[in-house]
């Protein structure tokens, strides 16, 4: 970048050459442009002196005259002519950082943003933030969000998928499975190269090679009594895609105790159901299904058969119930049920009321020990029959 | 009549049919009315006390009849009457 006419005498250095010093410490690094581009992207600990304030900031932005000061702009020349300012005012050891900003981060070195998001997260989430629903504040709070899926299975395999997509910055993962061919059918996080590994392992591969802001949590294992607790209590939201009824009435039970909401679903053949369960807001799974049935009508996905593409459409409705959920807009599921018919193309809602004398969630109902959550009065004879599809 | 929709588990019991089309002036008599004609559903959706099995959601239109008057809920021509147990199936 030519220096502006005019001004021959001061220092020009690199980018590469300012990120050193500034690596190196002992640097005041000086933003010479105007407040809605500083907003947008900045050096980190840059300081924000728009050209036409410099008489009246510098000095409290760059008190010490002698220190070494690095002024940059878009492009290098409101820098350079900043920097001849400077000198003119006793400024002895100044440079411009020639080719500003735009060549900084050509050479990829980092910038961020006033708002918390580098510039790669911007371009990144760039369709997200145009929303209004969403915005940057609203990309902040799933870049915060912390949410445990159960299962990285077939529900979980598309919910991990677009919720990573969309930066949800902390992703549980709750399975003690491996990767088996007759899953790739429907769980679209796996591949053919993974089978045999830990579906929480293969998930997180797929994940981090998605999008690198996400930090995934393995937990692989299978949740009981005795571990759910510490488990679920780290996380925001749960979501539910388990296979069997005893980690539903589980999950159930100690996500009310901790007042975690649960965005559950299931899938079977070509049918699917969906509901949203806040606590003490709205019902619990108990209220909607006070006992779980027999097993000739609880069957598997193993034994039944599922279309695959049913595991995706009812994983992103969770995944976008788990997103409004976070952003706090929209009418998430709470006291409806949704059910999917794929033959059919149809949907249909049903109402969900809170039971006052739900035994986990009504008014009057005790609190249980640990050792009882997930539990039913005869619960050997259910376990002996409800099994899922292990 | 009303239609009653029937879940996946149980179309095995009525010959496949997503939907029947059953008489009654009440949930109670339209789901004899099923079960008449498709006796493999009377052990699933009654006990033998001849109440509703607890782990069977019974709703009218969209809502559950346990919060209108149950199997006395009166129904009108064109209803539909929803049968719907949990499921559990996600995962593997």
């Amino acid at each position: 970048m030519a220096t502006p006419a005019g001004i021959q005498t001061i220092e020009e250095i690199e980018p590469f050459e300012a990120a050193e010093e500034i690596d190196g410490g002992d640097v005041v690094l000086i933003d010479t442009r105007e407040p809605h581009e500083y907003q947008e992207a900045h050096l980190e600990n840059g300081k924000l002196v728009p050209p036409g304030l410099l008489g009246d900031e510098i000095a409290e932005a760059a008190p010490d005259k002698s220190a070494r000061t690095i002024l940059y702009c878009r492009s290098g020349n409101r820098s350079a002519i900043a920097a001849a300012q400077l000198e003119a005012l006793g400024y002895d050891n100044v440079a411009s950082m020639s080719g500003g900003i735009l060549a900084w981060q050509e050479q990829g070195l980092p910038v961020v943003s006033t708002s918390g998001m580098t510039a790669e997260q911007r371009d990144r989430y760039s369709r997200h933030t145009l929303l209004p629903e969403v915005g940057v504040d609203g990309q902040l709070k799933l870049l915060n969000a912390k949410v445990l899926l159960l299962g990285a299975g077939g529900l979980g395999a598309p919910t991990a998928l677009y919720l990573a997509a969309a930066g949800v910055g902390t992703i549980g993962l709750v399975d003690d499975d491996v990767v088996d061919a007759s899953n790739l059918q429907r769980q679209v996080i796996h591949n053919t190269e993974r089978i045999g590994m830990p579906k929480t392992e293969s998930a997180r591969i797929f994940i981090e090679g998605l999008n690198p802001d996400v930090n995934v949590i393995e937990h692989n294992g299978r949740l009981d009594a005795g571990n759910i607790l510490g488990v679920i209590e780290d996380y925001d939201i749960i979501v539910d895609g388990a296979d069997n009824f005893p980690t539903r009435y589980l999950l159930n039970d100690a996500s009310v105790r901790l007042r975690k909401p649960v965005v559950s679903a299931s899938i079977l053949g070509f049918d699917g159901q969906i509901s949203t369960f806040a606590p003490f807001e709205g019902p619990c799974y108990r209220c909607l299904y006070p006992t779980p049935p027999p097993a000739e009508l609880a069957p598997s996905c193993s034994a039944n058969g599922v279309l695959g593409v049913m595991a995706g459409t009812m994983g992103t409705l969770q995944a976008n119930e788990v997103i409004k959920l976070i952003l706090g807009v929209g009418e998430p599921l709470i006291g409806r049920l949704l059910l999917y018919d794929a033959l059919g193309t149809t949907f249909t809602e049903l109402k969900v009321r809170r039971d006052p004398d739900c035994p986990i969630c009504g008014e009057n109902a005790p609190e249980i020990p640990e050792s009882e959550m997930g539990q039913f009065p005869d619960y050997d004879l259910f376990c002996a029959g409800a099994g899922g599809d292990r | 009549m009303a239609t009653v929709r029937i879940p996946p588990v149980l179309r095995p019991k009525t010959g496949g049919q997503p939907e029947v089309e059953a008489a009654g002036g009440n949930v109670g008599e339209v789901l004899r009315a099923l079960t008449a004609e498709h006796p493999d559903t009377q052990a699933q959706l009654f006990g033998e006390d001849g109440e509703l099995n607890r782990y069977v959601n019974v709703y009218l239109n969209d809502e559950d009849v346990r919060v209108l008057d149950g199997l006395d809920t009166a129904v009108k021509d064109g209803d539909t009457v929803v049968i719907l147990p949990a499921m559990a199936g996600g995962s593997r």
